[in-house]
């Protein structure tokens, strides 16, 4: 840990005119649990090594629980140092609005246009060609779980893409098994039917949806392939019962469900459970189609601050989270990927290796969060809870309406 | 026996006088916290709300009129429609259950009986445990694989089914056992404080008269304690407008839309997508049912004084 | 010190009796069952609980969720639990409670022994305010605040508790004041006694049940509210419902249903220590109420 510690002190030379004097920085950010923690610690130990200290104000609960908090902070006058916000569309009326500080010249000094892989998390941050934002990590929603142990139950091999697993349904039916868990909350039902776009229907269609708004393509053909292939899953996910994503991915851990389109962070769940990929159960990027990713993750802001004290060293900390070692040790700890290309990650498990290879073959898309405003998302979520939870929505109308709302998108 | 509201009279003695300012001084400086509530936070942040809900407001509260845009998606919305279905079903059964229930145990614990406080302690103990936890207890509680329903099919009685929180047509019903387990303590304790207000005579005349226990209640006791019933009902009333937590804590609102409530529409709009305009029109709607359920009452109240 | 009211019971094995005891037990199984799942839960280990039965009791009672809970659980990089807001709570309750109380119950007296031209129209504007849903008014108040330069401290907090708890409390004892017999009131004017004379020699000895039900309402409001607490402070004087909130509804992480319950009963703990202790003030309330006789 020293030894890290000393190189922080080496790397975050550039900024460090005013380490020499130490700064209380509020950080107000939404991970609190065992593994989040262990990782906002990295980011603690870093600053606090720096002379400096960390004033920690964590709230569980992204959206709905941390935002009217951190908005309330901020309109108050009296805002934290440091906050997460979902980047992208998010904070963008924050910027406008002249409340958060410009981070452009910490940018061009730690030449943060080079190395940041991919660049458009970089370009989320931006508005009007200068930086608001630190991206600290990347997390991906395409990837489905599948179990060993309830395909050899079911007595057929662990399928090797999304076609094969629609295939084995009813062998794992037969079996008593769920073929696939879902729980049953719109922003997980969302989540799944994106996953399934990108791989059904492919990039092209995907990013003309999701991010030129194209209500035309999202009314054709291409994307009623994605709604039938949603009404199959719909089916595949009856019996399931359980509403949260961690309950969905325990049937999988148990074998009780044969798989489950969840982001990364479920990983996290196998491992409690002492699993290992591989051997009790598999991970396939883009649902084994075609080998995506998006590239979601968590960002800090820093609110305009009057103490010129203060600012100091909210820049001091944004450089302070970009520098290698700080990348390293957060994201090992978050199982998250970094974002920075130049840094060695040899010692992720199996499935973040695999997620790593696709973002160096640069197969990205932007996140939900950068192209769609929070409005948008939440009439997608509404949506989709209505139409996975009951047989009486057709995939015409769910098609119709989603076409909708793509079409009043903004 | 009336014991209601017949009081004014007696509040002015001095009726007439010619300096109206400094009669019932006392009284008048000791409600100014309650009128700067009133006007201040009730009055002023309603009226925010209302002009902020013609706007198109999203992150932060801007003045950009949109006339009535907001309301047309609001009432175009199948989740908004949804919401007030579920709500009035939900309303009018917790109302009457949690009366009923309320002054039952109340009345059987005015009894003279062993235990009270034991008995109060069980009945109250809901209250004080979070939403969060509460909602995740009852979910687990009627999960159909691991709760009430697989105990009972492991007894043997194969055929009985009873999973609410899965089935969209009666899962209200299910946020229903909830609320009333949480909230039915504090309006008993309400009724006993009530009960015990009455006087012991009454019971001695009532016994006299011979007349029965029940019937004793039902004639002569409860429409002694209009007042508390009036203040349960507020207290209720006011739970179901306000019904989120729970909702959120044991379905989210699903399976689909189908639990959903109006202050989750309101709240989700306002924070989680971002989009005020929309979470302030849904508010405004919510207030004004209130307005139009309140003004009989409140008429009622008018009425009341001006006849005392 | 005369008992519970009602008549006599005749004899101990009586068919009222039964009915009533039955009921009770009947019903309390009702309210009992969650408590049992929560309890059992909370002391099992996490293996245990992935496997099924919530009703089942531990195989291996461990108390490890428990000290968790209090003291090690972490909640960002603080891993003291829920030890780490106790005082703070206790520090936003006592103030808050009472200026809470003592006003609503001074409103309530003189809204129903003083009425004033106009105290009806501010208390139907109170009793509308009590069903707005109150996340509406999160952004206008820290403006408020702002303003009032009570932003981010203990008093702006305090303020706000009384302020919400303002319209269900005056409803609460005005109309139990209205239900104390006149002739009390008008011995008293007759005799000179004056407002404040009235309220605390006659009105609040004889409103003590009332009293224990608006502290219980009170206490348990401001003892579990989260969001006033985390919104209109700072992380110093956060209570003890943020570190709960944390440890129970991170959403993408790992969730640890054992200790969530331990936290939750744990945190219920100072509302259920009121709710027993006040038995003896409604049994003491009955006495009091044995004067208007």
């Amino acid at each position: 840990m020293s030894k890290l510690l000393k190189s922080l002190l080496v790397g975050t030379a550039l900024t460090c005119a005013s380490a020499a004097s130490a700064t209380e920085l509020e950080v107000t950010h939404w991970w609190t649990s065992g593994g989040e923690a262990a990782a906002v610690s990295e980011l603690a130990s870093a600053w606090n090594a720096t002379g400096n200290s960390w004033v920690d104000g964590a709230i569980a609960g992204s959206g709905s629980t941390a935002r009217p908090i951190i908005i309330s902070r901020i309109l108050g006058g009296d805002p934290m140092a440091v906050t997460q916000l979902n980047h992208g569309r998010q904070a963008e009326e924050l910027i406008e609005a002249g409340l958060m500080l410009d981070l452009t010249d910490v940018a061009e000094a730690g030449k943060w246009k080079d190395v940041v892989v991919p660049p458009n998390l970089l370009d989320s941050c931006t508005v009007d060609g200068k930086i608001y934002c630190v991206p600290l990590n990347i997390h991906s929603w395409q990837w489905l779980w599948l179990s060993n142990k309830a395909f050899a139950d079911a007595g057929v091999p662990t399928p090797a893409n999304w076609d094969e697993f629609i295939a084995d349904a009813d062998a794992l039916r037969a079996a008593g098994k769920v073929p696939l868990a879902v729980g049953a909350q719109g922003w997980q039902q969302a989540g799944a039917f994106g996953v399934m776009s990108v791989a059904v229907a492919g990039k092209d269609a995907w990013l003309a949806v999701n991010v030129d708004k194209d209500a035309d393509m999202a009314a054709g053909p291409e994307y009623a392939k994605v709604f039938n292939a949603a009404v199959v899953a719909r089916d595949m996910s009856k019996g399931g019962n359980v509403q949260d994503w961690n309950q969905a991915t325990n049937m999988v851990i148990t074998g009780a469900a044969g798989g489950q389109i969840m982001g990364d962070w479920a990983q996290g769940e196998f491992q409690i459970a002492g699993q290992k990929a591989g051997d009790e159960y598999e991970c396939l990027p883009g649902l084994g189609v075609s080998a995506m990713l998006d590239t979601a993750g968590d960002a800090f802001y820093f609110p305009l601050n009057k103490d010129p004290e203060i600012t100091a060293a909210q820049k001091e900390l944004a450089a302070l989270m970009m520098s290698p070692e700080v990348q390293v040790a957060f994201n090992l700890k978050k199982g998250s990927l970094p974002v920075r290309g130049d840094i060695d990650m040899s010692s992720a498990n199996e499935c973040m290796q695999k997620g790593l290879e696709i973002l160096a073959s640069g197969n990205i898309l932007p996140s939900g969060d950068m192209s769609l405003s929070a409005d948008t998302q939440a009439q997608l979520e509404d949506l989709m809870a209505e139409f996975w939870s009951s047989d009486a929505m057709s995939s015409a109308d769910a098609q119709e309406r989603f076409a909708d709302i793509i079409d009043s998108a903004d | 026996m009336s014991v209601v509201d017949h009081r004014t009279a007696i509040a002015g003695p001095a009726k007439g006088k010619p300096n109206r300012l400094t009669k019932n001084l006392s009284s008048k400086v000791a409600a100014i916290p309650m009128i700067l509530t009133a006007l201040v936070v009730f009055v002023g942040c309603t009226i925010w709300t209302i002009v902020y809900s013609f706007t198109s407001s999203r992150l932060l509260p801007k003045g950009n009129f949109v006339g009535l845009d907001q309301y047309e998606r609001l009432w175009g919305s199948s989740r908004w429609l949804i919401s007030i279905s579920n709500l009035m079903w939900y309303g009018v059964c917790s109302l009457v259950l949690t009366l009923v229930i309320g002054f039952t145990l109340a009345a059987l614990l005015d009894r003279k009986i062993r235990f009270e406080n034991t008995f109060r302690s069980i009945f109250l103990f809901p209250f004080a445990l979070s939403f969060i936890v509460t909602g995740l207890v009852w979910q687990w509680i009627l999960n159909p694989d691991y709760g009430l329903q697989g105990v009972v099919r492991s007894w043997g009685w194969e055929s009985f089914s009873f999973d609410p929180l899965y089935n969209p047509d009666i899962v209200i019903f299910g946020i229903l056992i909830a609320g009333i387990w949480q909230g039915s303590g504090l309006i008993m304790c309400i009724m006993l404080a009530g009960l015990r207000g009455i006087d012991e005579d009454i019971w001695k005349a009532a016994r006299v008269d011979g007349i029965g226990t029940v019937k004793t209640y039902l004639v002569v006791i409860i429409p002694m304690m209009r007042p508390v019933f009036v203040t349960s009902l507020v207290l209720i009333a006011a739970g179901i407008i306000k019904l989120y937590d729970l909702v959120v804590a044991q379905t989210s609102g699903g399976p689909g839309l189908s639990s959903q409530v109006p202050a989750m529409y309101v709240y989700d709009y306002m924070f989680k997508a971002q989009n005020l305009g929309q979470g302030f029109a849904a508010s405004t709607m919510m207030l004004l049912s209130v307005v139009i359920i309140l003004i009989p009452y409140i008429y009622l109240q008018f009425k009341g004084t001006s006849r005392g | 010190m005369t008992g519970p009211r009602g008549p006599k019971p005749k004899r101990r094995f009586s068919r009222n009796n039964i009915f009533i005891y039955g009921t009770l037990l009947l019903v309390s199984i009702y309210y009992l069952l969650p408590l049992y799942v929560m309890v059992v839960t909370s002391l099992k280990g996490m293996p245990e609980i992935r496997l099924g039965n919530v009703f089942s009791p531990p195989v291996e009672i461990t108390f490890e969720p428990w000290v968790k809970a209090w003291s090690q659980a972490c909640t960002g990089i603080n891993c003291d639990g829920l030890s780490r807001g106790f005082w703070n709570s206790v520090r936003i309750l006592i103030p808050s409670v009472t200026l809470s109380i003592a006003v609503a119950s001074v409103n309530g007296y003189a809204l129903s022994n003083w009425k004033f031209k106009g105290s009806e129209v501010f208390f139907n504007i109170l009793i509308l305010g009590a069903f707005i849903p109150y996340q509406i008014m999160l952004y206008p108040i820290v403006i408020l605040l702002r303003e009032l330069g009570l932003y981010g401290g203990l008093t702006g907090l305090v303020m706000v508790h009384t302020v919400f708890g303002m319209p269900i409390l005056t409803l609460l004892f005005r109309n139990y004041f209205s239900s104390i017999p006149d002739e009390l009131f008008k011995a008293a004017r007759v005799d000179g006694a004056g407002f404040w004379r009235i309220y605390f020699k006659i009105m609040m000895p004889m409103a003590l049940p009332i009293f224990v039900v608006a502290i219980i309402l009170q206490v348990t409001g401001i003892w579990n509210d989260f969001l006033f607490g985390v919104i209109y402070t700072k992380p110093d004087l956060y209570p003890m419902t943020v570190q709960l909130n944390n440890i129970v509804n991170s959403v993408q992480g790992v969730k640890e249903y054992n200790v969530n319950m331990a936290a939750t009963l744990l945190t219920g703990l100072v509302p259920l220590v009121i709710y027993f202790a006040s038995g003896k003030l409604f049994v003491r309330g009955i006495a009091a109420g044995a004067v208007k006789g």
